[in-house]
């Protein structure tokens, strides 16, 4: 299984250590690549959008061609998961912000996403989030300048909530999280989706 | 009898401001003066941007004492774009600190650009939520600063001058310096502990990871897109352009070919071709003729 995390700028390599550890933990035959231009997406069975600056990513994203590509994929049921700005992209509807900085979504998600919904740095956070789907121990999310999602629509599912807010939503083979899961020591949720790639394989 | 634990939420944590700086990675922190300027930035993709009264050029041409800016104007950048702003304080100026923590700027830069007021110490970094950036020119200053709570690393370099060579000297050093520590036994680690005036634990995390515990970007003279990609091939982790862009001729082109060069810094034809056209250059400064008391780099090393 070979899984690629988009290198275009942000917390990369964070996620390709923490896919190499979960599929060493859970036996998986396979290995997190750098996807860095539009071939690199050629093999892959498994896509991480991660965190960074959505608007420097997206501009990176249609120079290198992969924002079509990417679309392409996807809609061949690609699993993909993305981390906070990654969530952003892969959203059909932005807000004010996304508007004024002209940033081009991939419109994958049935969702509306609000950017720097917390505020700024000195009020990110951690904390103890509940998600039944990978079991009923916490898990710690780190919101940095965070994201949220306003609502969701036809096919995409609140997948987990924090309070009152939507922080993780799924649509088919794509998870979307406005925390970052690459930060903590609990790989459940690389595993989550490494399982959601292996289902896919098996489906194929 | 149902027991409900409290959310407790938490501020200011080493992950988060650490985390804030990994997602820099990769990506160009532009120097600028003004909303307007900042716009610019944004629009090239920018990850971030420095708020400051007079980029380092032009901090070095007035001479006197440079300070924090005014926060009319970390107000002016902070409401044009949406990416997140840094701004300077001088070292050891932990009000200028308070201050451009309480304006919201999401990282403080404890710069050696600036005039310092502390010649004993640096800002104790750990009391504050917002995160903080400082520069070193060698291992020993890279982790005093992280012992004192910095979350991102920066070479010093020597600002303003439009010349790499400094940079590029303080970033082979700290290589070679965190290179060395894996061939030294443990009462050589206790020495350089000694000697670097940090825990033992500190060095120690460093010899395991192979590089610094936090990301190290590059700063303090680059000017062309090459310059940054030279850079990224040296192992920085992102780049901080201060006069390159606003005293060149074409700071739109400039801003955005630094930043495609700094993502496909091992591609030089990509980097070949956004170096296309772009115009001359800020003007540079040869820093072997530099009288040692103007350089900015030799302030804040203890």
């Amino acid at each position: 299984m070979k899984v690629g995390v988009l290198a275009l700028q942000g917390a990369v390599s964070e996620h390709v250590e923490v896919l190499n550890k979960t599929m060493k933990k859970i036996k998986i035959n396979g290995n997190a690549v750098y996807v860095r231009n539009a071939k690199d997406l050629d093999d892959i069975s498994g896509l991480v959008i991660p965190g960074g600056e959505s608007t420097t990513i997206n501009r990176l994203m249609l120079t290198t061609g992969m924002h079509e590509k990417i679309i392409e994929l996807a809609k061949k049921g690609l699993p993909i998961l993305g981390t906070c700005a990654g969530t952003i992209l892969l959203a059909k509807e932005g807000d004010e912000q996304v508007k004024q900085t002209n940033t081009k979504l991939l419109g994958l998600m049935d969702m509306k996403v609000l950017r720097n919904a917390y505020g700024r740095q000195v009020d990110s956070f951690e904390t103890d989030v509940n998600i039944p789907e990978i079991g009923s121990k916490p898990f710690r999310a780190f919101f940095i300048r965070a994201p949220t999602i306003e609502k969701v629509w036809d096919d995409t599912k609140i997948w987990v909530k924090y309070q009152d807010n939507i922080i993780g939503v799924k649509k088919g083979n794509i998870l979307a999280l406005t925390f970052h899961p690459e930060l903590s020591d609990d790989l459940r949720i690389h595993e989550y989706f490494l399982r959601t790639i292996q289902r896919n394989y098996r489906i194929r | 009898m149902k027991i409900t634990k409290k959310i407790v939420e938490e501020k200011g944590t080493d992950r988060l401001k650490r985390g804030f700086a990994k997602m820099c990675k990769s990506g160009v922190i532009m120097d600028v003066v003004n909303g307007e300027q900042a716009k610019i930035a944004e629009d090239a993709g920018a990850v971030s941007v420095m708020a400051l009264e007079a980029v380092p050029a032009d901090i070095r041409a007035k001479g006197g004492v440079a300070r924090m800016a005014d926060p009319q104007k970390v107000k002016e950048i902070l409401k044009t774009v949406t990416i997140p702003v840094m701004a300077k304080c001088r070292i050891g100026h932990f009000v200028e600190a308070q201050v451009l923590e309480a304006l919201g700027v999401d990282m403080v830069d404890e710069s050696e650009v600036l005039t310092p007021v502390d010649e004993e110490n640096h800002i104790d970094k750990k009391k504050f939520t917002v995160p903080f950036v400082c520069g070193a020119r060698n291992l020993g200053e890279a982790l005093r600063r992280i012992n004192e709570g910095a979350a991102m690393i920066r070479t010093k370099g020597e600002p303003g001058t439009g010349n790499v060579v400094e940079a590029v000297r303080h970033m082979k050093l700290m290589n070679r310096e965190i290179a060395e520590l894996k061939k030294m036994s443990e009462s050589r680690l206790k020495e350089k502990a000694k000697e670097y005036r940090v825990p033992l634990e500190l060095i120690k995390e460093t010899r395991d990871l192979g590089r610094l515990p936090v990301v190290n970007f590059a700063a303090g003279g680059i000017s062309t897109p090459s310059d940054a990609a030279l850079m990224m091939q040296l192992g920085a982790d992102g780049i901080f352009v201060g006069s390159g862009i606003f005293k060149s001729k074409n700071p739109k082109a400039y801003a955005k070919a630094i930043v495609e060069a700094t993502m496909h810094y091992d591609n030089p034809k990509i980097v070949a071709k956004v170096s296309e056209g772009l115009g001359e250059p800020m003007e540079g400064i040869d820093t072997s003729k530099m009288d040692e008391k103007q350089k900015m780099q030799i302030r804040g090393t203890n």
